[in-house]
């Protein structure tokens, strides 16, 4: 599995108020909650992002609720992959669930700015830098995790 | 090398004799909890898989808090969607309009988490029951859907924090000063995928709302879950309460702790988490003139009666600084019928406070209390985040009721003592 896209950075403790403001919640569905994605960190995110962009973030992404509508915004926004130093524990385990794809990786996290455009390898845990001709090595997933993975979600490992 | 309070029931419930961190488990669950808002979309998941049961009807609880009673067309769906999963499935423990209460509150109260139990919850502050010694932790909906179909989570098991807690607190210090102090000093990820494990001899002086105040923000800190070592104060509570019998899991004497940490309570202050994180605190006394707009009084962390019983404390024979609403919401009926009985009612309602049914509501900017651009509140709530309790260019302090109550008289963040 591989992805492609522009990156879009953030700073530490992106919490997932400002991913998805509850004011948003009275819906579960996807593509409403998808239109106000990241609005109270970034109001113009939803007009540029587009198929396939990644999200480049620091310490402690997806921070606060549990909600799984962020996870769910963010990929339904046309996002194909978080980057970030660490992830808050819920969020972690949304993303895996719903089919989010993540990455922890903290020379990435540092050196990927706004703009640039990024591949990742889920196979081998590389991220390159195609602007800047870097590369960095995450660290892949336990293969209990990639099960889920490869299932498609949590909902289909349990049912296999 | 031993376990971990955690590890113990995590090992017990995984049916293995011993886990250790960074393990993989599955685990089997004594309840599983969802409210008003994640719970559509776990049904969503569930049904789409293709589940035509559950696991056991009575250890799924539903409780419509956050957005009920219903605040729009939208909250009414999802309740309404809720109650005919509920009805579908005879679901034991659907709490409703007119039975609900704010679900960490609700829960511990109604005795359906324990000493000993593995909970899962589709809300972040499911760690609460850790105060009981349970294992809890917070989730997201499909998780949930997974736990109400097979009764049963994966786990990490995780490495752990010790929390020496020695002394006793003084004053008008509490469970939440003591928490804001813990997450100010080891930050806002400073337990992420850990579990805060609190003990000593400090213990006994905490009530048991000082304790589900403190495990209930043990998220705030990126903990997995925060737990108490069990002692009379617990049990005095669970005893007659719990509808299911409870187990005492203790660490053991070589459990390993990644760090430890001595917590003297008698040197807590009150304290203030300023925006935008909670690790963000400072003393309530040094905050000088910070001109407030609004106070909350409730929600998960601080909508007990004990909470009331400061508030009304505080309030009594005074009035609310004009500019300043003040809402108080009670977390459960039980705690609302308690106002009533102590005549705590009456004290709120002439101070000027306008007084609630139980809902989540403004704490995550809701409803019940939304702030406009460039105004603040002081909220006994848990998190101050960007547009946390409304507009983007909004504010919110987090404060313990003590605080909140006093703040709401002068209209700036004040300590009680100023105003009796």
């Amino acid at each position: 599995m591989k992805a492609q896209g522009i990156a879009h950075t953030y700073a530490d403790n992106v919490d997932t108020d400002v991913i998805i403001p509850a004011r948003y919640l009275n819906t579960p569905n996807a593509r409403e909650l998808a239109a106000h994605c990241m609005e109270d960190i970034d109001p113009d995110f939803v007009k540029k992002v587009k198929e396939g962009d990644i999200i480049v973030a620091g310490w402690n992404f997806g921070c606060g609720s549990s909600r799984e509508h962020a996870p769910l915004a963010i990929k339904t926004s046309g996002v194909s992959c978080v980057i970030a130093k660490t992830f808050a524990r819920i969020f972690y385990r949304n993303a895996i669930n719903i089919g989010l794809a993540i990455l922890e990786c903290e020379p990435a996290a540092e050196a990927i700015k706004a703009g640039d455009e990024v591949a990742v390898d889920f196979d081998t845990g590389v991220i390159t830098n195609l602007t800047r001709g870097e590369s960095y090595q995450a660290q892949p997933f336990p293969p209990f995790i990639q099960n889920i993975i490869q299932k498609g979600g949590l909902m289909k490992a349990i049912k296999g | 090398m031993g376990m971990t309070m955690t590890q113990k029931i995590l090992a017990a419930h995984a049916g293995l004799d011993k886990v250790v961190a960074g393990q993989l488990i599955e685990a089997k669950l004594d309840m599983v909890l969802g409210n008003d808002i994640t719970s559509p979309v776990a049904i969503n998941e569930f049904e789409k898989a293709g589940f035509t049961s559950v696991f056991d009807r009575t250890k799924i609880s539903l409780v419509m808090d956050h957005f009920a009673p219903n605040k729009d067309i939208k909250a009414a769906q999802q309740t309404k969607q809720s109650r005919e999963f509920a009805n579908k499935y005879d679901i034991l423990n659907f709490y409703d309009v007119g039975s609900m209460g704010i679900e960490h509150a609700l829960l511990p109260e109604k005795g359906l988490v324990g000493a000993g139990d593995c909970v899962i919850g589709a809300d972040s502050h499911t760690c609460t029951y850790g105060a009981l010694g349970a294992f809890s932790t917070g989730v997201g909906s499909t998780d949930m859907a997974a736990g109400m179909a097979t009764g049963k989570c994966w786990f990490k098991v995780p490495a752990a924090i010790k929390f020496n807690l020695v002394g006793s607190l003084q004053g008008w210090a509490s469970g939440k000063d003591v928490i804001l102090s813990i997450i100010g000093k080891i930050g806002v990820d400073g337990a992420l995928y850990k579990s805060m494990e609190f003990s000593g001899p400090g213990l006994a002086s905490l009530s048991i709302d000082d304790r589900l105040c403190m495990a209930n923000m043990a998220i705030e800190a990126g903990a997995k879950n925060g737990i108490f070592a069990v002692d009379e104060v617990t049990r005095a509570y669970m005893d007659g309460r719990t509808q299911r019998p409870y187990t005492v899991y203790e660490a053991d004497p070589d459990a390993e702790y990644e760090a430890e940490h001595t917590i003297d309570l008698s040197a807590i202050v009150p304290t203030v988490a300023y925006p935008h994180l909670p690790e963000n605190t400072h003393p309530a006394a040094a905050s000088g003139d910070i001109a407030i707009d609004q106070v909350v009084i409730g929600s998960c962390t601080n909508g007990r009666t004990s909470d009331m019983e400061v508030a009304a404390r505080i309030l009594k024979g005074k009035k609310v600084a004009r500019n300043v609403r003040a809402i108080v919401i009670p977390a459960t009926q039980k705690v609302f019928t308690e106002c009533i009985r102590n005549g705590w009612m009456e004290i709120f309602v002439e101070a000027g406070c306008v007084v609630s049914t139980p809902t989540c509501g403004p704490c995550l900017g809701g409803y019940m209390g939304i702030l406009a651009e460039g105004e603040r509140c002081v909220a006994t709530t848990n998190r101050n985040f960007v547009g946390r309790m409304g507009h983007v260019d909004s504010e919110v302090y987090l404060a313990s009721p003590a605080v909140a109550a006093a703040s709401a008289i002068t209209g700036r963040i004040t300590v009680p003592e100023e105003v009796l």
